[in-house]
């Protein structure tokens, strides 16, 4: 087929992995995570670039993966949610949104936890305020946002808590 | 047993540690091997004839295998998707049920409507292939107008005209005639804006046919897959019950939306059995818009008298309420049963009358969302009531609080048909008065104008039936299924404990408060107990979760699954400690008998390994319950909303929001005042931002993210929420349902807040800041404002 002879080769660093990939010019980078490479933990909530299910990093910034193309991705380095804690070791942004009831069917939520790390790395020390500003650009329709803004304020406080720890190791 | 991990306790959830890392399995996540992909074909027009369909183009495509169209559906013999509850109209007539084919044969009569299913090796094939169908419409005039609709030409032929049923409820004539006497009567046109549920997850659909077997299997976003497998069996006739297979995985939420059975995945199983491969479907959010019922859409007339003391005499209600071109599988119920009987509130108002014309026009269906009629009525009477205070010069508390039901009437059968099992609604309102600082909110108000703001104040006093439902009931009303819930608790040779549920969660949180219920009750700890759901093939049967019904009735059948498993251990103790089964206690997950003591695990293990075992009992230890409720149950509470509006831009802002719900006996607090903050943001939305609106000539233009305004986190204020507890009287939990309260009760509270601040009588919702700023420029003009 016409896409296979118009595939382009990208080059990206996902979840800290190097990865050399091959896509259609056209592919969006959360159809290349999601569909290539099995990553289906980045949701597809809207095709309005509006509802951020998708938020991934790119480069440590958080945008949205529907919004990009795979292309826009080479050379760069791509997180997910996937790549952010485990099972076994959630991050404590992740480990907020589970004690705080900041999230019920789940669907948001990984776009939810990338927006909130991105708001606390690059950000001024945030206010409640500040928190439902800056998750503006990621809808929810279980929680009424509530507890999400109580987990992001208490993962703040979490990641500063172990940026200090590791700072003094 | 009253533990860290039981009954009462907040216990962080467990189901959220997929969800966290993003390892949960929503159904578009899933793939099989040999999986194509299906794009449907969707009208353009509101209503048209459907003439030839080209479909020549497509199938020379690369990688297009397939279109299907609804010939070829009806040709094979696909029955109709159905409307499962039958409402009659006040004449005694059945109600007119238009025929709804899964994909359109002859006729569209939406924009969005599927007409037929491109099918290709990829999803970019299948797109583009669907583009190179070529159709032929006949444009028809559309039906659009909600008030006209009902005797505008008929959209679908052969009917008399759109009027699908009138019904009514209540004594007409004592109506009336209590309303000519009345010494005040306060009357309001009210109009409910019709919503677009937007669960965050689109819906999906991935279809299997095993041709050696027989069997499909349908992965689909569903919050009742039994019901689902019982519709695509029994009238849809895909195949027997026993051949089908439906599996609803983590499901991204639904508010209602995916309790319905729908075109798209009756087509997909179908055509994926006809092509022999495996086919998925996954919404984008414009076929969500588009395709998915929407919900509420009433207008409505409604008159409440008063005598000269300030009660409440009389209601008469006249609602006129969208049902969309098709009857969706509840909708028939949604403006009759589930509104027209919660007319009464919370109020001993003695004559109440109601009519509902369901009606035909050229939308996509309207079926429960969130509330799914409660809403509707709540928001008829909480509005007449404040109104009637703001006539009167009451204190519309005090109004409240002359008119409520008191906790020594109850049971309270009201003139609507229902009898509230019990409650305290003064209590809850007491409650949020305190929460609210409603003492203080003059002087708020005071500071507010000083800054240049108007504050408003608005009560919302709501009452819900939930826990649907005691089934004779039910089906005596037009229900074409039970409403009982079915469970299983099997403990497994070594102990440990597998409870399987007709209740399905999409976000609920039952595998946590369920295995909390069952924990509790066994004395098993919490980590001992696994809870399946979603899966026909796993779960014997279930209703399904809607309507605020899964602890109520799924907790229930749980609970009676539970005492039939400590009945049996007794016996098995008894056994061994040779004594009668009267003389078994048990306590704390033991059977004991004097001093001696046999644990649960150790019966179940006898019971797996019956050496030692009463001759006459049937080895194992696994136990099933049908839990039928005997009456619904009464959720009820008081909702304050406080909001300040900007004159200059009319923008509202939501200060402050007290909810106190009285949801009877709560498993899990944490989990309850998250249903309840999600509820609420969902009734702000209806009451400040969202509406779902066609034009005159059909279109959605409210059809995506950028037209229909979701509610975002700053367009909220954090909550304050409390519980104040009557327990349930006919269910072993106490439990009443939590899931819609907060849906239910905040539109009229945030509506009467923003009319309090404005100082009008109505304000249409959404009440965007275009509507009050329009409001506050033509108050100016007349001098009001």
């Amino acid at each position: 087929m016409d896409e296979e002879r118009s595939s382009m080769k990208l080059h990206i660093t996902v979840n800290g992995a190097d990865r050399r990939l091959e896509a259609p010019p056209n592919t969006l980078l959360v159809d290349l995570l999601r569909r290539q490479l099995g990553l289906t933990g980045t949701h597809v909530g809207c095709d309005t670039c509006q509802c951020g299910a998708c938020t991934v990093h790119l480069d440590g910034r958080a945008v949205k993966a529907c919004a990009l193309l795979a292309v826009q991705a080479d050379g760069h380095a791509v997180t997910t949610i996937e790549g952010v804690g485990s099972a076994q070791q959630l991050h404590p942004m992740q480990e907020a949104f589970r004690d705080c009831h900041a999230l019920q069917c789940g669907f948001c939520t990984p776009g939810m936890i990338m927006a909130a790390i991105d708001l606390v790395e690059h950000g001024v020390p945030l206010s409640n305020r500040a928190v439902r500003e800056g998750l503006e650009g990621n809808i929810c329709r279980c929680t009424g946002y509530h507890n999400i803004v109580k987990a992001v304020l208490q993962g703040q406080k979490a990641m500063a808590a172990a940026d200090d720890k590791q700072g003094a190791v | 047993m009253s533990s860290a991990t039981g009954i009462g306790a907040s216990v962080k959830r467990r189901e959220d540690v997929r969800f966290l890392t993003g390892t949960a399995t929503y159904t578009d996540d899933l793939n099989l091997p040999g999986q194509v992909y299906g794009v449907f074909l969707r009208s353009p027009h509101p209503r048209a004839a459907l003439g030839e369909i080209d479909v020549s183009k497509a199938l020379k495509a690369d990688g297009v295998l397939a279109v299907f169209t609804g010939q070829d559906t009806a040709a094979d013999g696909l029955g109709d998707l159905p409307c499962g509850w039958l409402v009659k109209s006040k004449d005694g007539s059945d109600m007119v049920s238009a025929p709804h084919p899964p994909l359109a044969v002859t006729q569209v009569n939406y924009v969005g409507e599927p007409y037929g299913l491109v099918v290709a090796e990829t999803l970019a094939a299948a797109r583009a292939g669907a583009e190179l169908v070529v159709t032929d419409f006949t444009e028809l005039p559309p039906v659009m107008d909600l008030a006209t609709a009902a005797d505008a030409a008929p959209i679908h032929e052969g009917l008399a005209n759109n009027l699908a049923y009138d019904w009514a409820l209540g004594d007409a004539a004592a109506t009336d005639a209590a309303l000519a006497k009345a010494d005040h009567v306060t009357k309001l046109s009210l109009t409910n804006n019709r919503l677009i549920p937007n669960a965050m997850e689109p819906r999906a659909a991935l279809g299997k046919f095993d041709p050696a077997s027989g069997n499909y299997e349908l992965h689909t976003t569903s919050q009742n897959p039994h019901l689902e497998r019982l519709v695509l069996s029994a009238f849809v006739q895909i195949a027997p019950e026993h051949k089908l297979k439906i599996i609803a995985p983590d499901v991204g939420g639904g508010f209602g939306s995916k309790i319905f059975v729908y075109a798209e995945e009756t087509a997909v199983i179908w055509a994926a059995a006809k092509l022999g491969r495996p086919i998925k479907w996954t919404a984008d959010r414009s076929e969500s818009f588009l395709a998915d019922a929407h919900g509420r859409d009433h207008v409505t007339s409604a008159e409440l008298g008063l005598d000269e003391r300030g009660r409440f005499t009389a209601l008469r209600v006249r609602t006129t309420a969208n049902l969309g071109a098709y009857l969706s599988l509840f909708s028939s119920a949604v403006p009759t049963y589930l509104y027209g009987t919660l007319l009464a509130g919370q109020y001993k108002t003695p004559n109440i009358h109601v009519e509902t014309k369901g009606v035909y026009t050229n939308t996509s269906s309207v079926d429960a969302y969130r509330g799914a009629g409660r809403p509707e009525a709540t928001f008829v009477v909480e509005r007449l009531v404040e109104t009637a205070a703001r006539e009167l010069g009451w204190d519309p508390a005090e109004l409240r609080r002359l008119n409520m039901i008191q906790p020594e009437d109850f049971p309270y059968e009201t003139p609507v048909a229902l009898v509230y099992d019990t409650g305290n609604y003064q209590a809850s309102l007491e409650r949020a008065l305190e929460l609210a600082d409603y003492a203080g909110f003059a002087k708020r108000r005071e500071a507010a104008a000083v800054e240049g703001k108007l504050r408003g104040l608005g009560f919302s006093c709501y009452i819900e039936a939930c826990g649907l439902a005691p089934s004779q009931l039910a089906i005596q009303l037009g229900a074409g299924v039970g409403l009982y819930e079915s469970g299983e608790v099997r403990v497994n040779p070594t102990g440990s404990v597998t409870v399987f549920t007709g209740s399905h969660s999409h976000g609920q949180g039952h595998e946590t408060t369920f295995a909390q219920v069952v924990s509790d009750k066994l004395g098993v700890p919490f980590d001992d107990v696994e809870v399946v759901h979603g899966d026909t093939g796993r779960v014997e049967f279930g209703l399904g979760t809607y309507g605020s019904r899964s602890l109520a009735v799924g907790g229930s059948a749980l609970i009676r699954a539970s005492e039939k498993i400590i009945a049996k251990g007794r016996r098995i103790a008894a056994h061994r400690m040779q004594t009668e089964v009267e003389n078994v206690a048990f306590e704390d997950g033991a059977f004991i008998s004097g001093n001696q003591r046999m644990t649960l695990q150790e019966a179940a293990f006898a019971s797996y390994v019956p050496a030692d075992y009463p001759p006459d009992l049937e080895p194992g230890l696994s136990e099933k319950a049908f839990y039928d409720p005997q009456n619904f149950t009464y959720p009820a509470g008081a909702h304050i909303a406080e909001v300040e509006i900007d004159k200059e831009t009319g923008v509202v802002r939501l200060v402050k929001f007290v909810a106190v719900d009285d949801f009877g006996a709560v498993v899990n607090p944490m989990i309850v005042d998250g249903q309840v903050h999600g509820g609420v943001a969902q009734g702000a939305g209806q009451a400040l931002l969202e509406h779902g609106i066609y034009d005159g000539d059909g279109q959605l233009v409210t059809g995506s993210y950028m037209d229909y305004c979701m509610p975002r986190a700053d367009d909220l204020p954090d909550f304050v929420v409390d519980t104040t507890v009557t327990p349930c009287t006919h269910n072993p939990l106490g439990a009443k349902g939590c899931g819609e309260a907060g849906a239910i009760g905040s539109p009229a509270a945030i509506i009467n807040a923003v009319t309090d601040a404005l100082g009008v009588q109505d304000i249409a919702m959404p009440a965007t800041s275009e509507q009050v700023w329009r409001c506050l420029k033509e108050a100016e003009a007349s001098e009001g404002c």
